[in-house]
């Protein structure tokens, strides 16, 4: 009886002119509504309207990169909350850490689970690229989102680093220190590049501000757009890279 | 002017060896003048990233007078973080940055030597290696006398280690 009521309610929902302009086609049903409910939605016309079975299965792909994008919308969602308790300023930047692990409710929880995403998800990151790339699948038609994955992986370590500054304590000052001492020994480019990154010549206030700005605002920019045209390219390169084996084997055993 | 002359009306566009459409032409120059504005950009955005104030410790200091320091001695000036090293032959200024990952070296008296506590890299008071993963010796600064009798290093100016000051 109260499930009965309840899709007469849903039923009803649906033809209303509200409900009818948002989503402006009929229940999915059939398969073609089933696709216009992925082709007309701004967040899912991204992703293909049909798969393969085989690509489903969790040993096709272990979900890497799902994982690896489930775990980049924890690190945006954690980061923004960071965000309202941290100032980039010195030593303020110190103080604000601090009060996150011990005087703020629950900061403790959220800077951690920022900090260990961000970790997990340059492990993310590898391990997937490892799977895509002994799968082969970077070979053509997909050598190209290849490339976008090797730029998103550079993100994810330019993000890493960037938020490393962040706490501003010695083991950031040090690491900041080293890495863009790193920069500077490139022939020519290397010491201008370290003097606009740190915006002088020591790691100091201008380094600190400048790191903020990059990991808060560009990098994530930079990567959302990277994610858009990876996620894109998946679907136009014809779909998940499935391996042959896989395959084979699944139709050994149905026969 | 002869062959303006000899050419009986103006040409169609298009009819000689111009292959270029008014269409293409404009797209040309458009195409070229978002080029010249681009390239305006960047550079007025690479001199907005440049600072033009620092407020850094400024790279020159005074390390006062000569006298201060005795002859055949070793000097760590915590706040400059280099080594004022007086010998017979005179003046040098060793950094004291260590050049395998940049942590602070400190000199020690009994061994002689100057020591850095990350990854155990070794130097003589000239900042010549003896050993550890620092790849290049300590550098020199530039160390001159100012008019009234001040020792004044310059920690962006980098000089042969064999220049040493005679004061």
């Amino acid at each position: 009886m109260a499930t009965t009521s309840l899709d007469h309610a849903l039923e009803r929902l649906r033809s209303t002119r509200v409900w009818k302009s948002i989503f402006r086609r009929d229940p999915a049903h059939t398969n073609r509504t089933r696709s216009l409910a992925i082709f007309g939605n701004f967040f899912l016309h991204a992703l293909p309207a049909k798969v393969r079975q085989q690509s489903l299965r969790v040993r096709a792909t272990y979900y890497l990169g799902s994982a690896t994008f489930f775990l980049f919308v924890v690190l945006t969602i954690t980061g923004i909350l960071l965000m309202l308790y941290y100032h980039p300023a010195v030593p303020q930047a110190y103080r604000d850490m601090k009060d996150l692990r011990f005087v703020v409710s629950n900061g403790v929880f959220l800077r951690n689970l920022h900090r260990l995403a961000a970790q997990a998800m340059v492990v993310a990151v590898f391990w997937h690229m490892f799977h895509v790339f002994y799968r082969g699948g970077y070979r053509p038609p997909r050598e190209f989102n290849w490339v976008v994955g090797v730029g998103l992986l550079l993100i994810t370590l330019f993000l890493s680093y960037t938020g490393y500054l962040l706490p501003w304590d010695q083991l950031a000052f040090w690491a900041i220190t080293v890495g863009t001492n790193i920069i500077s020994a490139m022939p020519a480019l290397g010491k201008p590049i370290r003097f606009l990154l740190l915006g002088g010549n020591l790691v100091g206030e201008n380094a600190l501000l400048r790191f903020y700005v990059l990991h808060c605002v560009i990098l994530p920019l930079v990567a959302v757009v990277l994610i858009g045209v990876h996620f894109w390219r998946v679907q136009k390169d014809g779909g998940l890279s499935v391996q042959q084996k896989v395959e084979e084997e699944e139709g050994g055993k149905e026969e | 002017m002869s062959e303006s002359d000899k050419s009986p009306a103006p040409k169609p566009l298009g009819a000689q060896a111009i292959s270029t459409s008014r269409r293409d032409f404009l797209n040309e120059v458009a195409v070229g003048a978002l080029g010249i504005a681009g390239l305006g950009a960047v550079v007025i955005t690479y001199r907005y990233l440049s600072p033009n104030v620092l407020f850094e410790p400024s790279s020159t200091f005074r390390a006062g007078n000569p006298d201060l320091y005795p002859v055949n001695s070793v000097t760590y000036l915590h706040e400059q973080q280099v080594y004022i090293v007086r010998t017979e032959q005179g003046f040098y200024a060793v950094s004291a940055v260590c050049t395998h990952l940049g942590c602070i070296t400190q000199w020690k008296p009994d061994a002689n030597q100057i020591a850095c506590p990350c990854h155990g890299s070794k130097f003589r008071s000239d900042g010549t290696k003896i050993e550890g993963p620092a790849p290049r010796p300590l550098p020199h600064f530039s160390i001159t006398l100012t008019v009234d009798g001040e020792l004044m290093v310059n920690k962006l100016e980098t000089v042969k280690p064999s220049q040493t000051l005679r004061v």
